[in-house]
């Protein structure tokens, strides 16, 4: 069991979500950087989408109740283990009673902690990833009590991983056409492939929206699917990337379709910051 | 029977089937009976199909799928011949109570259109509404068939918390707010009838080709069947039609 002493800002249970429930409305949830998660689990030698906990711009304070491996990756939010620093991306061994707690955020801007075997906690349509209505919890608070699989001590294959910094350091978002790309005009075109957008503080778990508007005359559409990294554009211009919680239908055209590496990489973005559309071929 | 489909590849790892952009049955009928068809043709790494009012989104496990050869077998799969009936639904007899305690926007419904809240309750329970598919929130369903009269734009300024069950207008649609949630639709009664229950194994009731009929109840009424409905003892009326 882990215990939670501070919660952080937003924390959260996520493994890779919820597949085949969207006809009932429900979405599909799921760690918002697949690329982070299945880092700190592939250190641990856990399955790729084993839960973890996904902390977001500040991370949590947890006690161990039982011996463990942990693995932390994404963001760099100082962790520590009692009052020594750790590594991120590296097999660290933890025994009953020791604290894990973070510090500055030196960069990114979700934090992923694994631990062997992977989080326990209540598993409904599939998943365990938390969603407001669908779990009982829905984010992390204090004194909650999560169950973890056995804190099984494992080998130390793949102890430490060297991560790929681009994915921290692009400002580059690669999409591909979404389904209402070829009713945009030229100039729609070259705008969204020049143009650098800043995101704006309308940013969570379901969606980002992005400040600089593009000039629009499209019309709404019958409502229609969208996925995780459709980039819809509003009636004012905005576009609004969806994330992992995001509804399973919409209205606005959607323009472009986030490749999904991409989607990891905007999820370590945050206000203010800047990123560039790089559209791919199919 | 056939329509002229669009096909075009949305992300990595799914397909995008589009009908004509028009909101009727025939068009909600043909999508289900195309949905159908693909369940039943067991291809392979298909993870998840879902459908809205003229499209289909199939979504595969693969990124590494062969999208050519996946549109030739859905094309065959569509153009093959088959004696299309339209399905049997179920009717859902759904308890609305409309007292101004949940109608909170009866009343500027009424001022707006000259029409008495009486008129207005009648009209939208009289209506036999289809269920088109079932978005935006787990368990609202997108319903079709209000009457002419009774359309009213959204609020300019939506509600921050609409109380779970409200049963609302908006635009040319009526729907209930499965939980609780913000929301721009006018509210003109509620129900005491979960519309999303995450316990059971078919956690919405009504599927897409079902009708949903409502009937007025009173606000002891509503109390009642609340009790009932809480304790897990109400049994919700309906009736099987074949089409």
């Amino acid at each position: 069991m882990v215990k939670v002493i501070k919660a952080g800002f937003y924390s959260s249970i996520q493994d890779f979500g919820r597949i085949g429930f969207q006809h009932y409305g429900v979405p599909y949830s799921g760690v918002m950087d697949r690329y982070s998660a299945s880092m700190a689990n592939a250190v641990l030698g856990n399955r790729k989408n084993a839960a973890v906990i996904e902390m977001t711009m500040t991370g949590a304070t947890l006690q161990f109740n039982g011996n463990a491996n942990i693995c932390v990756s994404g963001a760099d939010m100082s962790p520590k283990i009692n009052a020594n620093r750790i590594q991120l991306n590296k097999n660290i061994a933890v025994k009953t009673g020791d604290i894990l707690s973070f510090g500055q955020l030196n960069y990114g801007f979700r934090s992923y902690l694994a631990i062997s075997g992977g989080f326990k906690t209540e598993k409904i349509m599939q998943s365990r990833s938390m969603y407001q209505g669908i779990t009982n919890l829905f984010k992390l608070h204090v004194n909650d009590e999560l169950a973890v699989s056995d804190f099984i001590k494992m080998n130390k294959k793949n102890a430490r991983i060297k991560v790929n910094n681009n994915h921290f350091n692009s400002d580059q978002i690669e999409v591909f056409k979404g389904p209402e790309f070829d009713l945009l005009s030229k100039e729609q075109k070259d705008e969204l492939s020049s143009k650098t957008f800043t995101i704006s503080k309308d940013n969570n778990r379901m969606a980002y929206q992005l400040q600089d508007p593009l000039n629009n005359s499209l019309q709404p559409i019958i409502t229609s699917l969208v996925l995780p990294g459709t980039v819809q554009l509003t009636p004012s211009g905005k576009l609004i990337v969806l994330m992992r919680d995001c509804q399973t239908t919409g209205g606005y055209p959607r323009i472009l379709q986030l490749k999904e590496s991409a989607i990891s990489v905007l999820a370590q973005k945050f206000t203010g910051q800047n990123i560039t559309f790089k559209l791919l071929e199919y | 029977m056939a329509f002229n489909l669009v096909y075009k590849r949305f992300g990595e790892r799914s397909v995008l089937i589009e009908w004509p952009s028009v909101i009727n049955e025939k068009t909600l009928f043909d999508v289900l009976a195309f949905k159908d068809k693909i369940l039943k043709s067991n291809i392979e790494f298909i993870v998840n199909i879902n459908h809205a009012y003229n499209s289909l989104l199939i979504t595969y496990e693969n990124l590494k799928i062969d999208f050519e050869s996946q549109l030739s077998s859905l094309q065959k799969i569509y153009n093959h011949k088959n004696n299309y009936e339209q399905p049997k639904f179920t009717q859902w007899h759904i308890p609305v109570c409309y007292d101004a305690v949940f109608g909170v926007d009866l009343e500027i419904l009424s001022k707006a259109k000259n029409i008495s809240k009486e008129t207005i309750i009648e009209q939208h329970s009289q209506a036999i509404y289809t269920v088109y598919f079932i978005g935006f929130l787990p368990g609202f369903l997108y319903l079709g068939g209000l009457d002419d009269t009774l359309h009213f734009p959204r609020k300019e300024t939506p509600r921050l918390k609409i109380e779970k069950g409200a049963v609302a207008i908006g635009g040319h649609q009526t729907g209930v707010y499965p939980c609780e949630s913000p929301g721009g639709w006018n509210i003109i009664g509620n129900t005491p009838i979960p519309f999303f229950d995450v316990k059971k194994d078919n956690p919405c009731f009504a599927t897409s080709g079902d009708r949903i009929k409502f009937y007025p109840i009173s606000l002891k009424k509503h109390h009642e069947i609340k009790t009932l409905v809480d304790a897990g003892v109400y049994q919700l009326e309906s009736e099987v039609v074949h089409g």
